[in-house]
Formats: structure tokens, sequence, C-alpha cells
């Protein structure tokens, strides 16, 4: 079979298993509002009390702080690279306005 | 300096002294008052940045995460009063911390954080009908361009990103360390973001850039499952247009 | 999108709540005694998804207010001219039957804030803030009402009372007011006013919204009180009775209650927006 034929089968089969399956807008539906928002994040209230966060100095130099033991990075190892370097953060990301084709 | 100039400048940095020409009402000057107002600035912002930033929370503590906050909010303050687009800037911050050297994978982990909240607030889209693709000749099929609901977002990083994530927030297996690209879908109004398989990423990054389909899936390589992909994409209604 | 031809013109004279989407499902299952509801505009200013979903169902069953939190319209610069679109592009889309917004600033030099910041009461600031509501006023094609805001200190170069700054807007304008009976108690409480003197010079024929709410308590470097307006707990007595005492002279308006921090369960929310039933059935006779 030559590739593109092969590429064709591969389609047909997934097509077909989705021919019963009905794509019409369901964001209409009322049922669908009903899932688990993300908080909303503007509002008008003031923040409690005046003593905390804002008029602390004790940390103001941004990196002054010490990391302190918590959460769940602690628990996750991951093995270096065969090279034994450390991993660096490299990482494209697809904005959603890139050209549709 | 203006009125607003001059009460702006200590918002944002305690060090500063409290502006002038400020009272209780009467004759006494405000002093701590003016602290509510850098209370409020600080706290709000920081409870925003606390708000987009699950999984970045459990991996480092919520104690962490406030000072990476606070320090991210004074050097970098909203540039739009839109809070759920604040914190994109966040990941980038992260990846320049000391006290994270040693976690090279948290910038890339809190970048689904962000990218889930802006699939959240997407535009609505619709995605095809399956058999759309099925009904093309071979030489459309293989010409066709995708087009892609706008919620539809893909991270691609050295780390195993997504285990990562998913084992911070809903625990299971530890990650393994492997390289993950992944993609963020949202079939209706709640986004998921999926690990994708070998060569996967390279695909949906040439057909989410306009790469006729079957000059895309030639970059996925030997291991690349096709199959697999388009039926996420189809049952996740990602695909939302056919161009052929 | 809701049909503008089904839209609720005015808030009706009942008691209403600022909608969170943790009580979706209460409030369409059964939202007595509540008769609207507010939201905070820039929470609906993504391009879709289930925030705006929510919003389209909710607005063919209630009146909604748009109750904005970030046009700064205090402040020296100019209004920021995408925030105006994407305020007009809501409410074109969703009609409501109220807008209001802040007497604060909370962009400066383009960096925003996210805070309500106070300003002096001048000529000049007053010229400002008329200009600014001219404009919104003018874009939007709709009045809009002003809130008093919670103050926590005073502008030695204040030559305004608050409540004769917002008469003279109001006669330039023609806008009509939000009062915060709450940000009168925080405000009279932490400048050493009385709040009902505030209420007597209120222009409260151009009320078209009460709002209430739950305040914390801390004090000055000099031992007195200071109110912090977090919309976190219950509304306090004192409160309710401003409540009856501004009823009193204004008559019924719709009023809403605010629970912005902590968000408690819609039961109790309900209460308290049960507790302004009472408030308004005494001045409905």
């Amino acid at each position: 079979m030559s590739k593109t034929l092969k590429t064709a089968a591969i389609v047909g089969a997934v097509a077909a298993s989705f021919a019963a399956y009905s794509t019409t807008a369901t964001a209409q539906a009322k049922e669908k509002c009903f899932g688990v928002s993300l908080a909303g994040q503007n509002d008008c209230a003031a923040g409690p009390g005046t003593t905390c966060a804002g008029s602390s100095t004790v940390d103001y130099q941004g990196n002054a702080w010490t990391l302190v033991d918590a959460g769940t990075c602690a628990e996750i190892e991951l093995p270096a690279m065969a090279d034994g370097s450390a991993r660096t953060g490299s990482l494209e990301e697809l904005g959603r306005d890139l050209p549709q084709g | 300096m203006t009125v607003q100039t001059a009460f702006r400048a200590g918002l944002l940095n305690p060090a500063h002294p409290v502006p002038e020409g400020l009272t209780d009402g009467h004759a006494q000057p405000a002093g701590r008052r003016y602290g509510v107002y850098r209370n409020n600035v600080t706290v709000s912002l920081r409870d925003a940045l606390a708000t987009g930033f699950p999984s970045l929370i459990s991996l480092i503590g919520r104690e962490n995460f406030d000072h990476v906050a606070r320090a991210h909010l004074r050097q970098s303050p909203p540039t739009s009063p839109l809070m759920m687009h604040y914190g994109a800037g966040l990941p980038d911050f992260v990846a320049t911390l000391e006290q994270l050297e040693h976690l090279p994978y948290l910038a890339d982990v809190a970048r689904i954080d962000v990218a889930m909240r802006q699939s959240y607030h997407a535009a609505d889209s619709t995605g095809i009908d399956p058999t759309l693709l099925q009904s093309l000749d071979e030489e459309s099929l293989l010409a066709a361009r995708f087009g892609f609901a706008p919620s539809m977002i893909l991270l691609r990083s050295q780390f195993s990103i997504g285990s990562i994530w998913h084992y911070s927030l809903r625990g299971g297996d530890k990650p393994s360390g492997h390289p993950e690209d992944v993609v963020i879908l949202r079939a209706e109004y709640d986004p998921e973001p999926f690990i994708l398989g070998t060569g996967a990423g390279d695909v949906l990054h040439a057909l989410h850039s306009g790469t006729p389909f079957g000059e895309a899936i030639e970059l996925g390589g030997e291991d690349f499952d096709l199959a697999a992909l388009l039926n996420l994409l189809l049952s996740q209604h990602a695909i939302t247009a056919v161009d052929h | 999108m809701p049909d503008a031809s089904h839209a609720f013109p005015h808030l009706p004279h009942l008691p209403g709540v600022g909608y969170k989407a943790q009580h979706f499902t209460d409030i369409m299952t059964d939202p007595a005694p509540v008769g609207w509801l507010e939201i905070h505009a820039e929470n609906y200013m993504g391009d879709g998804g289930r925030p705006l979903a929510q919003l389209r169902v909710l607005s063919e069953r209630f009146p909604m207010s748009v109750h904005g939190v970030g046009l700064s319209i205090g402040g020296e610069g100019r209004l920021d001219p995408d925030h105006l679109a994407r305020l007009k592009h809501l409410c074109d889309w969703l009609n409501p039957a109220s807008f209001s917004e802040h007497l604060a600033w909370s962009t400066h030099d383009s960096h925003f804030l996210n805070d309500l910041l106070p300003l002096p009461y001048t000529s000049a600031t007053l010229t400002r803030v008329a200009d600014h509501i001219d404009e919104v006023q003018s874009l939007l094609g709709r009045r809009m009402l002003l809130e008093n805001p919670s103050s926590y200190l005073a502008f030695a170069e204040s030559t305004y009372s608050e409540t004769d700054f917002l008469a003279e807007i109001v006669r330039r304008t023609g806008c009509g007011l939000l009062l915060d009976v709450n940000n009168v108690f925080v405000s009279a409480t932490n400048l050493d006013y009385s709040p009902q003197g505030y209420i007597d010079a209120y222009p409260l024929d151009a009320v078209g919204e009460i709002h209430l709410g739950g305040h914390d308590e801390d004090e000055d470097d000099f031992g007195a009180p200071l109110l912090i307006d977090s919309h976190g707990r219950e509304v306090v007595d004192p409160v309710w009775a401003l409540l009856d005492y501004a009823l009193a002279k204004s008559g019924p308006k719709p009023v809403l209650v605010e629970w912005d921090t902590d968000v408690p369960d819609w039961p109790v929310l309900a209460d308290e927006a049960r507790r302004a039933s009472q408030a308004l059935s005494r001045v409905l006779v």
C-alpha cells in the first residue's frame, strides 16, 4: 500500500468512528452552563486588614526571599539528561493568532 | 508631580514615604491609612495571580508562591484592567528566580496554567462534522488546510509538563521525565490538557500554521499515530474548518 | 445572543445580589427573593466560554446590572479607548438594565492597580470626572450611575465635600448615582462625620441603585477605628439602619447585596437579600 493510500485508509477509519456522532452546536445548551467555573478576578472589594502584604518592607527586595520546603515538587524527581546536564526550559507556544489554514 | 503620580509612587513600594497632603479627615496625617491602599493593591493583585496558577501553587506551596507573586507584581504590574489575563508574564519571571533554579520545569508547567485560563475565555467555535474528512477524495484531503478552535493551545517542552501538571493537581502516577508536548482543548466550556504522542506535536504545529495535511503528517516520523491525533482533535471539536 | 426585544429596561425595586458563578445552579433553581443580578464588567470581557454563556442564560430571566470596576473614571489620564470599546461591546451585547462605575481611579501611566483609589475633590478634578462621564455616556448611548467610594483618608487640598462634588457631577453630566450605604458608613466612620448627615446632603433624586456590603474593622495609628470595605461578611446592623434611613427619604430603589470575598453558600446570601427585601417592604406601603 502506498503511503498516501495508507493515509487515506487511516483517515477513513477515524472518520467512520465519528459518523454517528453529532457535532451540531451544543454551545447554546443551558446544561453546559452548569459546569465548574473559574473565579472572576475583578471585583471592588478591599483586601483584609491594613497590616499584611502591601506594607511589608521586609521582602521588598524582590529576590530576597528564601524558598521553604513545601508543595508537591518535592515529590517529583526528574532524571537528568543523558549527558548529565540539567534541562533548560525551552518551550514553543502556539499563540491563538497564528494564521489559520 | 501630579496628585496621582505621588499617590501611585508608594503603592507598590512600602519603603516609599506616605505622600504629603493626606489626612484622617481632620488635622492628623494619614499614616497607616495610606497602608490600606498599599495592602489592597498588593493583595488584590497577588490573589488574582493565585487564582490563575493552581498547579504552580501546588508545586511550590502557597507561601513560596506568595513571595514569587509579590516580587512579580511589584516588578510588572498589570497593563490592562482585565485580571483574567494578568499573569501571562509570570512563567518567564519564574524562570529567572535563583530560588527555583533546581526546578527547571516550573516555568513550562506554569505556562499550562496560563494557557488553561486563556482557553477558558477563548471564543466559542463549532467543530466540523467528522464525516467531512471522509467525504474528501485523496488528493483534496492531502492538500487540505485545517482551521482550529481559538481555544486550542499547543505547548511544547523538554520536560514532562503534562504529567507534572496532572500530578500536581490530580495525583496519580509520578511524572516520567520524558519531554512532552501538551495540547489544551476545550470541547465545550472546560479546557483540558492532553499529552500528545510521538511526533504529534510537530504535526499539529504544522497543521495549525497552515501546512497542508499531506505535508504536515510527513513530519510525524515512524512512530506517529495519526488516528490517535485525529480522534483526539475531532472528539474535542478542535478542528473547525477544512479548506480544500 | 440576548434578544434586545426581551431586555428588561429597568432594575426593579427588589433585592439583587452580586452574581458569583458558584451560585449559578441555585439561582436558576430558586432565586427568591432575588429579583435581579449584578456582574463586574471586567470578568465578562473575555471572547467566549462559560462566563458569557451563563450571562446569556441569566439575562433571559433576570434584569442585569453591569458594574464596572476598571474604567478609572477619576484618573488623571484619558480613559483607555480599548477598555471603553470592550465596555461598549459588552453593553451592546447584553443590553443591561443598568451600567454603573466608581468615583475612583485605578489606572496610572498605563499600569492597572486593581483597587479603587481616591481623588481630591476640587474644581479641576470635577471637570475631569465630568468630562470622562460625558465620554462614557455618549459612547454607550445610555445614562450611567456613579458610585460613592469607601474612603480611608482625605486630601488636604479638597475644596468640595463628597456630596457637593457628586451633586455637581450629576448637574453637569445628567448621570445618575449609585448610593453605597456601606461605603457611606465606612467613610463616615473613618473620616469622623455623620453618615446620616451625608445621606441628608446626598442628591437622592438621582439615585438609581443602592449597594450594601460587609466590612472589616481595624484601627489607625492613633487608635481611631478604621473600617475596611472587604465585602467578605454579613452587612452589620448600623448599615441596615442606614439603609432604612436612606430608603425612608428616597423611596424604594433597587437594593444590591455585595459579597466578593469568602463568598458564602447561596442560602446565606439569599438571607441577606431577604433582609433587604424586608427593608424595601417597609417603604412600599
